[in-house]
């Protein structure tokens, strides 16, 4: 999401490079750069000046450090400030239980989907029951949608489709909800713009008949200059508890998040990384700076992964891979533990250096047939892939509705493949990161 | 018609008075000076003109500054006005044939009134999710029914939950004639279908909603692809619009949008919606800048009425607070 701004911070701090040290002179240029690197990617006028402000006072009171590029000082300094800024305030929600809670935000942030997605996700962590009150009377169908979803993903739910008066259907809901035994209350809501005196209103009577524990502002992440009007409006109205930035998936360069922290100061919680109502998680901040600088969100791709794939399996794999021991079967196994991630897309969001890339057109089907051709086979020959001559890759080939070349290029491939784990287990991890490095440069996604 | 062309214009009037309560102030019949060049180098920036556009028309209130100490508040509003109206010339989308006052509706279908066309010009109308396709279908469905023309809607989004369901009551409330089927259904055809349907009842338009996608999902932009293919089987040359529905609280991604949606589907125009809020929708200037999509309609509220031309000079007054 903050692609684009790390690339021009980089850029920005390449100047700085090769220069003896800080001096006000020298960083005054990078820093103005940072500015309209910050302002491009849409945060906030005045949070970008305050910003390189403190960042300015902070470099130019330090000393270079020996051995240290001026420009790596930088980064520091930038990505301290920015995990400090945006992690400020605790990003847990309140303990109450039943815990109530009330989504607000403008038309169209995602506010149902985001409902259906975090009772799912809270699920996981503890809230056996539930409940989501469709307080959204105004857009056509927006009761219909938040139904649909709550009963996919096995939400208790309450809707009124006679009555417009939003407060009164809330309380009701709520009673709904408390009769159910649900742990968890979700209340969807209208989108409102905070200029909307009588909706804004409206949504304040909401809050005060059901007393919320938290009040979550969804806000998209593609979000321009108004990012601040937005949330000030909104905090001012309902004294928000958390934020959550939704369509992350896509490339914005996500200003908007470091906006409204800094202006409003309420936590960033929760994070939406795709259309799929599994495509959401915590937000931490040390990944999202890491991730401004450039670094990559590894930890969340780990993180993710251990929430989706069997701890022992994954360990197996790894042993495996260590000793060069990898066959046919274990590849189609990872490939099938690979797509319990979610797309390729959004995995290839989370990898360093990977975000802004484009998983190339049909790789998904790529990969369907790929694993149509290894199932093809016999148990046998995935585990001893050098059996197979050129009479068993037809029978393959045929068996799965593919061209022998296809099944030519999978063996070539996984030979490769073979290759790279026996340098990583001769020491060539190295040599193997330039190949990795090569491969990216051509703009290709390795492997598969 | 020209009841219509009333409508639009006091419709302007509250797209100005949305944008410009923020501007306002600062133009006043104060002496330029260095502080308040400051503020208004925020208040550009605050528009979401983005870089380029904030320099160039700052370059120009600072020079005519330097020449004359004595330039008032109001008169680098006018710069900062005439800048943007120069930067915008030409982006203004004419619908032939459409919902246009009498004198902008062109030569194609005059002289003496209008033929039945012999097929449905076609809207296709994309977007990332949520940013208001299908609220503008409806709108504009209705401002073409208004207009009298005859029109038929096609609910392409087979995939939102809820979605059929939603412009279907949008149809019902405007008694808009809707080609749909339900959630999971392909959306190619429904394409074909409704065009099938708007041709047999002689309809002038057929306006595709479509479903939201972010512009970085390859596969979902093959999914628009073959609405294009399927709809071609019908018309060669349809859709003869594709308009990128862009919500107007976005930022600088916005052009990201533009740009790839254009690079994968081919646009013709723009529609920027939720207007009525206190964004002015700036990032619309960086994809005229650099992508020549002229801009059909602004959505200044979520009322059938509230679709409306867009019109360069006023957009550039009243981002400027110059229409009192
Ligand atoms: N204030 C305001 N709200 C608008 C405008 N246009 C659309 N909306 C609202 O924005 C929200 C989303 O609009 P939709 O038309 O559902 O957007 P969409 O692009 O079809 O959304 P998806 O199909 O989910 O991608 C709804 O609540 C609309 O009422 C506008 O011009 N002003
Ligand atoms: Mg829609």
């Amino acid at each position: 999401m903050f692609e684009s701004l790390t690339d021009k911070l980089s850029s920005a701090l390449r100047n700085l490079r090769g220069v003896g040290q800080l001096t006000e002179a020298n960083m005054a240029a990078a820093l103005q750069e940072v500015r309209t690197a910050l302002l491009g990617a849409d945060v906030h006028f005045k949070v970008a000046r305050e910003f390189v402000e403190r960042v300015q006072s902070q470099c130019v009171g330090q000393e270079v450090l020996k051995g240290v590029a001026p420009g790596q000082q930088v980064v520091k300094i930038i990505h301290d400030e920015l995990v400090r800024l945006l992690g400020e305030g605790s990003a847990a929600l309140s303990p109450a239980r039943p815990l109530k809670v009330l989504m607000v935000g403008l038309h169209g942030s995602g506010k149902t989907t985001t409902t259906a997605k975090l009772g799912k996700l809270l699920r996981k962590r503890g809230y056996n029951t539930p409940f989501a009150v469709a307080c959204d009377v105004y857009r056509p169908a927006a009761i219909d949608q938040l139904e649909i979803l709550a009963k996919q993903e096995d939400i208790g739910f309450y809707a009124d489709r006679v009555s417009k008066d939003v407060p009164a259907i809330a309380a009701a809901g709520l009673a709904a909800a408390l009769a159910a035994n649900a742990d968890l209350i979700l209340f969807d809501t209208a989108g409102r713009l905070q200029i909307d005196h009588d909706l804004i209103e409206e949504v304040k009577k909401l809050s005060a008949r059901i007393q919320p524990d938290e009040v979550l502002l969804v806000a998209d992440g593609a979000l321009g200059q108004e990012a601040v009007n937005v949330a000030k409006a909104f905090h001012d109205a309902l004294a928000l508890t958390g934020l959550i930035l939704t369509k992350l998936d896509g490339d914005a360069r996500g200003g908007a998040a470091l906006s409204i922290k800094s202006i409003t100061g309420v936590p960033i919680k929760f994070v939406g990384t795709g259309e799929k109502t599994g495509e959401f998680d915590t937000f931490y901040p040390d990944r999202l700076a890491s991730r401004i600088l450039g670094m990559g969100d590894v930890v969340s791709l780990v993180e993710k992964a251990q929430e989706n794939i069997d701890q022992k399996e994954a360990e197996r794999m790894a042993e495996k891979m260590r000793k060069a021991d990898f066959n046919l079967e274990d590849f189609l196994a990872q490939m099938q533990q690979v797509k319990k991630l979610g797309s390729m897309q959004s995995i290839m969001g989370m990898m360093p250096g990977m975000s802004g890339m484009q998983v190339p057109e049909g790789a998904e089907k790529q990969m369907a047939r790929t694993e149509a051709i290894i199932q093809s086979m016999t148990i046998q020959e995935r585990r001893k892939p050098e059996l197979l001559n050129g009479n068993r890759r037809k029978r393959i080939a045929d068996g799965s509705g593919t061209k022998i070349a296809e099944v030519n290029a999978l063996m070539k491939q996984f030979q490769q493949m073979q290759q790279m784990m026996k340098m990583m287990k001769g020491g060539g991890a190295k040599k193997m990161m330039r190949q990795l490095e090569a491969m990216k440069g051509k703009g290709r996604f390795p492997g598969m | 018609m020209f009841g219509l062309f009333k409508k639009f214009k006091s419709g302007l009037a509250k797209t100005v008075a949305a944008i410009a309560a923020k501007t306002h102030g600062l133009f006043g019949g104060r002496k330029i000076d260095a502080a308040s060049l400051e503020e208004l180098e925020e208040a550009l920036y605050t528009a979401d003109f983005g870089v380029e556009t904030t320099a160039e028309i700052l370059k120009e209130i600072k020079e005519a500054y330097r020449q004359d100490p004595g330039l008032q508040g109001k008169q680098a509003a006018e710069l900062g006005a005439a800048v943007l109206r120069r930067v915008l010339a030409g982006s203004e989308g004419v619908l032939a044939g459409g919902a246009r006052p009498p004198g902008a509706l062109g030569s194609e279908n005059a002289p003496g009134g209008r033929v039945p066309p012999s097929n449905p010009t076609v809207i296709a109308l994309i977007g990332v999710n949520g940013s208001g396709k299908t609220t503008t279908s409806a709108k504009l469905g209705w401002l073409l029914k208004q207009d009298g023309r005859g029109v038929t809607l096609a609910a392409c989004d087979t995939f939102r939950a809820a979605a059929v369901e939603q412009l279907k009551s949008w149809a019902t409330r405007l008694d808009l004639e809707i080609v749909a089927s339900h959630t999971g259904a392909d959306s190619a055809a429904v394409a074909f279908d409704a065009w099938q349907a708007a041709k047999a009842r002689h309809r002038d338009f057929l306006i595709v909603d479509t479903a939201g996608r972010l512009h970085t999902k390859s596969n979902l932009m093959d999914e628009l692809a073959k609405i294009r293919r399927v709809l071609q089987k019908n018309d060669p040359t349809a859709p003869h619009h594709a308009w990128l529905v862009v919500d107007g609280s976005l930022g600088s991604n916005s052009i990201e949008q533009a740009r790839v949606f254009h690079k994968s589907f081919g646009l013709t125009g723009l529609v920027v919606t939720k207007l009525d809020g206190t964004s002015r929708g700036g990032a619309i200037v960086g994809i005229w800048r650099e992508l020549r999509l002229p801009i059909y309609f602004l959505g200044l509220g979520e009322q059938p009425e509230d679709l409306q031309p867009f019109n360069a000079a006023n957009y550039a007054r009243a981002v400027f607070g110059l229409d009192d």
